[in-house]
């Protein structure tokens, strides 16, 4: 994360809580906040009224605006801001905030409380915010004395950006925001205790260099920690991959570091990622891991993942290492410090050699030649696969950010749409939030005015934060939303299918709204499709709009995700699009227990 | 809760560690550690808290818990990736150290029995902290093995209840930590 600019002023000022919330923000550089007022925080709204920095952009749900600010925060590298009140507000907040901790991602969200003195007393929207919020932010506050209040909402950011980056809950009780006290500026406003480690150990970097060039076989896994660290960090990973020579391949939240126009681009890893990706995982000697996490989502089976491979693993937290997966070294620091660090040390001993790779990418060219993204195309029903890879031919040459819900829609988006640079992907990964698209959109749009933002939809998942249309109206934010709609909740059906005789217990909607109809009620556009002759028309004119738009594209019904891992499989036991036959008798009762 | 996918594949050798927390005294510290030990299925046997270090507003936490090799490792990682939490320290791991508990234990009896108690309690090294006509309250320190005893012999001689503060521990030797 970019260090937080320091503020000019450092003149202590006498002024309300409400007044040091909007100035701290000020001081942070924060431009946009997203919320919806209430009784426990309308000193604030009233403080933000009287000034012209901080834009408020008013959701229809509080959800929506904590996955609109981590929409905003994932396109931008700045920190998201979330201003609720106390309750409600605060409950409604909470998916939000569970995402942006397990997907990492910086936001200070100010609640509302209940007046100090009637806290404890069940008061009128009165709920237990820091322990409601305490297992769902990296840390959370509630500020009880007017003299805490700068130093704990300069502390917030300080939190949220430092370390492995994640929300941080600021909860205000209202006295404390009419209370008057002196303001102090953001200098110094480092945590007194909580210094994370971003340099790596250089004895630990230099043996994973050596390990490096004594690999035959070696595979880059990299994740959402490269984003975080920065543009800096994809680069450095761009130029370590191009001396080395090595394979790279990524999680569903690194994304966009490595461009996927590159010859050693592998396509994404896990239960969904491409054959080839995962048998370099299970075939390598050495993996080196940069900002991931061994989710289960990437390892399949544990006692089979990567048997013969020794594993380097870097990560800013170190609870990350030896977690799921044993490390043979562990590396705790910024992903970008220790990338340039590596890139330092390859380039000082082996003078920039590639060592000799061609057997271990022969052996990769022979798993990419089995095309494990290929699907059928249909001269009557459209593909969901089809609308992606068209919607990103479609979009080349334009300035675009795409923006998912949670289900197939999500693994076709990652699997088709190809992203060439960072923080240009937002999906909720490690959380799987249905509902996150739509609004994280809005904050990517608030980000990026002039940008193309599409949102790729499922129909069900677009149905959890609809309303937020009407922030998108509100704001005039031409955010795309793309459903991929096929009836059903496609990811339920498939599993359903796989896993319980295709008896398909409540996936189906039975009564969905016209979408049309529904984009014109929100005064934007609505487009159906149906025709895969007409499919290109139909996403050109959505994109070329300039106000929002729902298309809603009428894809086949029964269409699963390939390739996959079953569950309790390993990468080598992949099922590809061409053996997908009979794929129940795959899993057995034991793979049948996990999620 | 481990992940469904890591079946332990061999034997796992659960062993019981002492670790040592220092931590800022601040509003929701011990929901924030007592919450990380359940929300992620850690055990926690013996858990004692109190502010040590009044200027610094520090507090220092004995947590006796129980795990793998590797659960006790992101045990210590997910305690040190806790914002008010300065420093985590096994000492289990660092070398010798001494733990001591604190008992209250109140005892109820006559005749014999009362002799038998102060006579136990004397060989124990225990105070006796309160004494009516038919009880006593005995005060004892020692480890845990040492209450755990001395409540076992009570408990055929008249056992009311019992109050302990779980275990306080520091290291051997001049170090400090």
């Amino acid at each position: 994360m970019p260090e937080t600019k320091p503020t000019e002023t450092t003149m202590s000022e006498t002024m309300t809580g409400a007044e040091m919330v909007i100035r701290a923000l000020t001081d942070q550089g924060v431009d946009t906040l997203f919320g919806y007022p209430g009784g426990a925080v309308l000193p604030i709204y009233d403080a933000m009224y009287q000034q012209n920095f901080v834009h408020h952009v008013l959701v229809r749900h509080e959800q929506g605006a904590v996955h609109a600010a981590e929409g905003y925060s994932r396109s931008s590298g700045k920190v998201g801001c979330v201003l609720v009140t106390s309750g409600p507000g605060a409950t409604n907040a909470v998916t939000g905030l569970t995402d942006a901790l397990l997907d990492s991602i910086p936001i200070v969200c100010i609640t509302g409380q209940v007046p100090t003195h009637l806290i404890g007393s069940d008061a009128f929207q009165e709920c237990d915010t820091v322990g409601i919020t305490r297992s769902c932010t990296k840390h959370n506050y509630l500020v009880k004395k007017i003299e805490d209040l700068p130093r704990v909402l300069h502390e917030a950011f300080y939190v949220a950006t430092h370390g492995r980056p994640g929300p941080v809950v600021v909860d205000i009780p209202k006295d404390i925001q009419f209370a008057s006290g002196i303001y102090k500026g953001p200098e110094n406003s480092a945590h007194k205790s909580y210094q994370p480690r971003v340099d790596g150990d250089m004895a630990k970097i230099a043996a994973a260099v050596e390990l490096m060039r004594s690999a035959k076989r070696p595979v880059f896994y990299t994740g959402g920690g490269v984003i975080n660290a920065g543009p800096k960090a994809s680069a450095a990973l761009k130029e370590l991959a191009r001396l080395t020579g090595f394979p790279v391949t990524s999680t569903l939240m690194g994304l966009g570091a490595y461009p996927a126009n590159d010859p050693q681009w592998l396509g994404m890893l896990g239960m969904h990622g491409t054959y080839e990706a995962n048998m370099a995982m299970h075939g390598c000697d050495v993996m080196i891991n940069i900002g991931a996490r061994f989710d289960d989502r990437i390892t399949g089976r544990l006692d089979g993942f990567s048997p013969n491979s020794a594993k380097i693993h870097v990560d800013i937290d170190p609870s990350s290492i030896n977690k799921n997966v044993h490390i043979d070294i562990g590396i705790v620091g910024d992903a970008g410090h220790v990338l340039e660090a590596m890139l330092k040390l390859w380039k000082d001993k082996a003078k920039g050699a590639k060592p000799g790779l061609d057997a271990w990418w022969k052996q990769i060219d022979q798993w990419r030649a089995r095309k494990s993204l290929s699907f059928k195309t249909s001269p009557n029903v459209i593909k969901p696969q089809q609308v992606v890879q068209r919607l990103y031919a479609l979009t080349r040459g334009r300035d675009t950010y795409i923006t998912t819900e949670v289900g197939q829609h999500q693994m076709w988006a990652a699997q088709h749409f190809h992203f060439d640079e960072p923080n240009r992907w937002m999906t909720s990964g490690g959380l799987g939030t249905m509902g996150y698209g739509l609004p994280a959109a809005i904050g990517v749009q608030m980000a990026h005015p002039n940008a193309l933002v599409v949102d790729i939809a499922g129909e069900a998942s677009i149905l959890m934060n609809m309303q937020e249309m009407s922030t998108a109206a509100q704001y005039r934010l031409p955010v795309k939303v793309c459903i991929l709609n096929n009836g059903y909740m496609g990811m339920v059906r498939q599993w359903q299918e796989l896993l319980h005789g295709g008896r398909y217990s409540e996936s189906y909607t039975a009564a969905l709204p016209d979408f049309v109809k529904l984009a014109e009620a929100y005064h934007g556009k609505g487009i159906r499709c149906d025709d895969p002759d007409k499919l290109d028309a139909a996403l050109l004119e959505m994109i070329e709009h300039p106000g929002p738009v729902i298309l809603d594209c009428i894809v086949s019904a029964e269409e699963n995700c390939f390739p996959m891992i079953p569950s309790g499989k390993a990468h080598n036991e992949m099922i590809l699009p061409d053996t997908a036959e009979d794929i129940g008798s795959v899993i057995d009762a034991k793979g049948k227990m996990l999620v | 809760m481990k992940s469904h996918y890591n079946d332990p594949t061999g034997p796992q050798i659960v062993e019981r560690r002492t670790l040592c927390v220092l931590v800022d005294n601040e509003p929701g510290v011990l929901a924030r550690i007592a919450g990380l030990f359940s929300g992620r299925g850690y055990n926690i046997e013996s858990l004692t808290v109190t502010e040590t270090e009044h200027e610094s507003h520090l507090s220092r936490l004995t947590v006796i818990t129980s795990g793998t090799p590797a659960v006790i490792e992101q045990i210590k990682a997910q305690l040190e990736r806790l914002v008010p939490v300065h420093r985590v320290i096994d000492l289990t791991m660092t070398g010798q150290s001494i733990e001591r508990e604190l008992a209250l234990v109140k005892v109820a009896g006559s005749g014999e029995h009362r002799m038998e108690a102060l006579r136990l309690a004397a060989a124990f090294g225990a105070r006796t902290v309160d004494a009516t006509l038919s009880s006593f309250v005995f005060e004892l320190t020692g480890t845990s093995d040492d209450v755990e005893r001395f409540i076992k012999l009570m408990a055929a001689i008249g056992l009311v209840e019992v109050s302990r503060t779980g275990v306080a521990a520091i290291a051997r030797g001049a170090e400090g930590m």
